[in-house]
């Protein structure tokens, strides 16, 4: 588990890896209407969706920066220098025999053991805009799963993307929501029929390989009546030296007594932009449940929500954010309580390190008419420097009788004590540290599949490979 | 060669010297127990020899088996075959007992060796039936809401399983009734050997009822001021620190820890 390693030499290495670039698809640098136009040429956007790309650009053009609540950095990005599109013009394939050398020499290189790589029978892996490779696990799609990227689901299936596909979250609800509507590509689209349980989960790594470029993918999951799905997104993004930016709109739906697990493992390079807006709604007797690890990245801003829309519908956010020296973490949940007797669970666990700064954001929304609903809230900071920050920022508004809420906050520090401890066992100074963050996180982590945890673990073990010393 | 040897050490904390001067030999295959009042600098000492930060040598020289560690960094002390049992062990919140101890061990393997699971828990197991500790310890957190006995019988484990060349006790009695002093000294005196040498620390004679020491050292105001057999530690049970105000008186400045 723990190896004897140069700690700044493995550091330097993480995500810190690119493989020539091929792309036979280019939309250039800035952002116009001709832009837009030119992805949709080239996708072959039906006509709704290219009118719908073209409003979502007027509509990001009018919307101000959301700068007034967390961090002029955001400032810092120049939206003429991005590049909008970019493929490396294949086709999704199916076989493992299909996918090119060099995709498979990433996984290699993210670690992803030989085994758990066949295991990938449910993985779809995305390089840049396209889905590179995908390989449907037989069984899910004979129990009539669709599990396809979101430009074949919007063209394939309109009958059901279009009735849900912007309907979670507006185009209008911020402006990097308003962008990614303008030029989404990539992401999935799942369907899950009714009553139908997905065994395993589906899983998907995303992967940024090219300067420059923003990666906008939309993800758009429907799970019908009765149905259980968990779905798996894990990102790792090589460093470059301009600012990289990924604004993703993920949008859940879970019908009438429906299950849906959505989980993310992010290690974004100390230059990439994170702004994501992630949404479920829960109809009655419903479940939308987000895992969400946020490690890297320059700037992270993203509050997973859920709103309960049906009676007894729950929803939950389990969150681990892990902020490197420079580094802003910004995350958090909302929670909007609209039916009665909804219930609804945040934990959130955040680390920052060195000058890194954490922040909690969360929302938590039960209005005056609503009965018996309860929100639980936990967040708890570690602090592993002198120079760490933490914050939080709970905005809880509960109206309205037999409504209940908790919330617990705490903030911790690795104790000189116990790293002292710890290196008298033998263990490094790093060893020690990222012993001691695993332990914070570990009750969390363990409600993660076991693929999940033991790649989060080792993210945690990089990242604190780097900080002491 | 094969032994811990100190020699004319002193040690000071925020401009305080606690270690006066002290010399001490522990060779390997021989129990050596400090005796002394509150405020001797006993736990100083222990802390030192691990290399903990706070603590600055002024003077003198720490070698293990020949090599001066005084420069080592606490883990690489450990490594190299030198173990503390903390009087007050710190908690590791959600790192189990199994983890935490399987992570030493590891880290104490040549580099790209893999420690073989089945091995491990089979010695893991075997120590805790030495120790009396159930097996769900295994999967408890390191020290988290243990009693005071459950902390030190885990000390005691981490010694079985990580077999140091030497190991340092300090104040592995305090906080245990009868029985499980037993079960702790049990432990220890299992790890007594010609290949270690242990010292053993501590302000009361009841230990060493049960870890009978090869020798005795008494130390006051950071000084060893008197060594004999493990007689001596009786008669300090008999007639207390009393006799050593007077060595007290000698050195200047008391400073108290």
């Amino acid at each position: 588990m723990v190896k004897e390693v140069s700690p700044l030499e493995i550091e330097r290495n993480v995500g810190n890896f690119a493989y020539p670039e091929t792309h036979t698809h280019d939309a250039g640098v800035g952002l116009t209407e001709k832009t837009i136009h030119y992805i949709s040429d080239i996708k072959e956007d039906p006509d709704w969706v290219r009118e719908f790309r073209l409003n979502a650009y007027k509509t990001f053009l009018s919307k101000p920066m959301p700068t007034h609540w967390a961090s002029k950095d955001l400032e810092a990005i120049v939206f003429d220098n991005i590049r909008y599109y970019l493929s490396a013009g294949t086709q999704p394939k199916r076989n493992w025999e299909d996918v090119p050398d060099d995709v498979k020499r990433t996984f290699e290189r993210l670690g992803i053991p030989e085994q758990e790589r066949k295991f990938l029978a449910g993985v779809e892996a995305q390089f840049d805009s396209e889905a590179v490779y995908s390989n449907i696990k037989k069984a899910v799609g004979e129990q009539g799963v669709i599990f396809v990227g979101s430009a074949e689901g919007l063209k394939n299936h309109p009958e059901i993307f279009r009735k849900w596909f912007g309907k979670v979250i507006p185009t209008g609800d911020n402006k990097f929501s308003a962008l990614n509507s303008a030029v989404f590509s990539g992401g999935s689209f799942i369907y899950v029929p009714p009553g139908v349980k997905v065994k395993h989960p589906l899983q998907a790594y995303f992967r940024i390989n090219a300067e420059n470029f923003g990666q906008f993918e939309r993800t758009l999951i429907i799970c019908d009546e009765g149905s259980e799905l968990t779905y798996m997104e894990g990102c790792t993004a090589p460093k470059f030296n301009t600012a990289t930016l990924h604004s993703a709109v993920v949008e859940l739906v879970a019908l009438k007594g429906a299950k849906l697990q959505y989980i993310t493992v992010q290690n974004w390079s100390a230059n990439v932009f994170n702004l994501v807006t992630k949404r479920g709604i829960a109809h009655e007797d419903a479940e939308v449940k987000w895992i969400d690890c946020n490690i890297g990245s320059r700037l992270t801003m993203k509050y997973p929500g859920v709103i309960m829309k049906g009676r007894r519908a729950r929803g939950e956010v389990l969150s681990i954010a892990l902020a490197g020296d420079g580094q802003h973490q910004d995350t958090g949940a909302k929670m909007v309580h609209a039916a009665d007797e909804t219930t609804s669970n945040i934990i959130s666990k955040s680390i920052s390190i060195g000058k890194g700064r954490a922040t909690y954001r969360g929302l938590v929304h039960i209005p005056k008419h609503l009965k018996n609903c309860k929100n639980n809230t936990e967040c708890d900071a570690l602090l592993i420097n002198s120079t760490s920050r933490t914050d939080t920022y709970p905005a809880i508004t509960v109206r309205g009788t037999g409504n209940s809420v908790q919330h617990e906050a705490s903030v911790s520090q690795v104790s000189a004590e116990q790293i002292f401890y710890m290196q008298q066992r033998g263990l490094t100074e790093a060893q020690a540290m990222s012993l001691s963050v695993n332990g914070f996180v570990n009750d969390l982590v363990r409600q993660f599949p076991m693929e999940y945890s033991v790649e989060l673990k080792r993210l945690i073990e990089l990242e604190m490979e780097g900080s002491v010393g | 060669m094969n032994r811990l040897s100190i020699s004319n050490l002193r040690v000071s904390i925020a401009e305080q010297e606690i270690i006066r001067g002290l010399s001490l030999a522990v060779p390997k295959g021989e129990v050596h127990a400090i005796m002394g009042p509150n405020g001797s600098g006993k736990s100083t000492l222990a802390k030192v020899l691990a290399g903990h930060p706070d603590y600055k040598v002024t003077m003198g020289e720490v070698l293990m088996d020949g090599e001066d560690i005084l420069g080592l960094a606490p883990d690489e002390r450990a490594r190299k075959g030198l173990f503390l049992a903390f009087q007050y062990p710190s908690e590791i919140p959600g790192v189990t007992i199994a983890n935490f101890l399987r992570a030493a061990v590891q880290a104490r393997l040549p580099e790209g060796e893999e420690l073989e699971a089945t091995d491990y828990y089979a010695r893991l197991y075997e120590k805790m039936d030495l120790l009396e500790m159930d097996r769900s310890f295994t999967s408890r957190s390191v020290n988290e809401g243990f009693s005071g006995g459950e902390k030190k019988r885990n000390e005691i484990l981490q010694l079985a399983m990580l077999e140091p060349k030497y190991a340092v006790l300090d104040e592995t009695d305090s906080g245990l009734d009868i029985d499980a002093l037993k079960v702790v000294a049990n432990g220890v005196n299992s790890m007594r050997g010609p290949n270690r040498g242990i010292l053993v620390i501590t302000h009361y004679q009841r230990l060493l009822d049960y870890i009978v020491p090869d020798h005795v050292h008494v130390m006051v105001q950071g000084r060893i001021v008197r060594s004999g057999g493990k007689e001596l530690a009786l008669e300090l049970e008999e007639k207390g620190y009393e006799g050593y105000d007077e060595v007290k008186d000698e050195v200047s400045e008391p400073a108290m820890v």
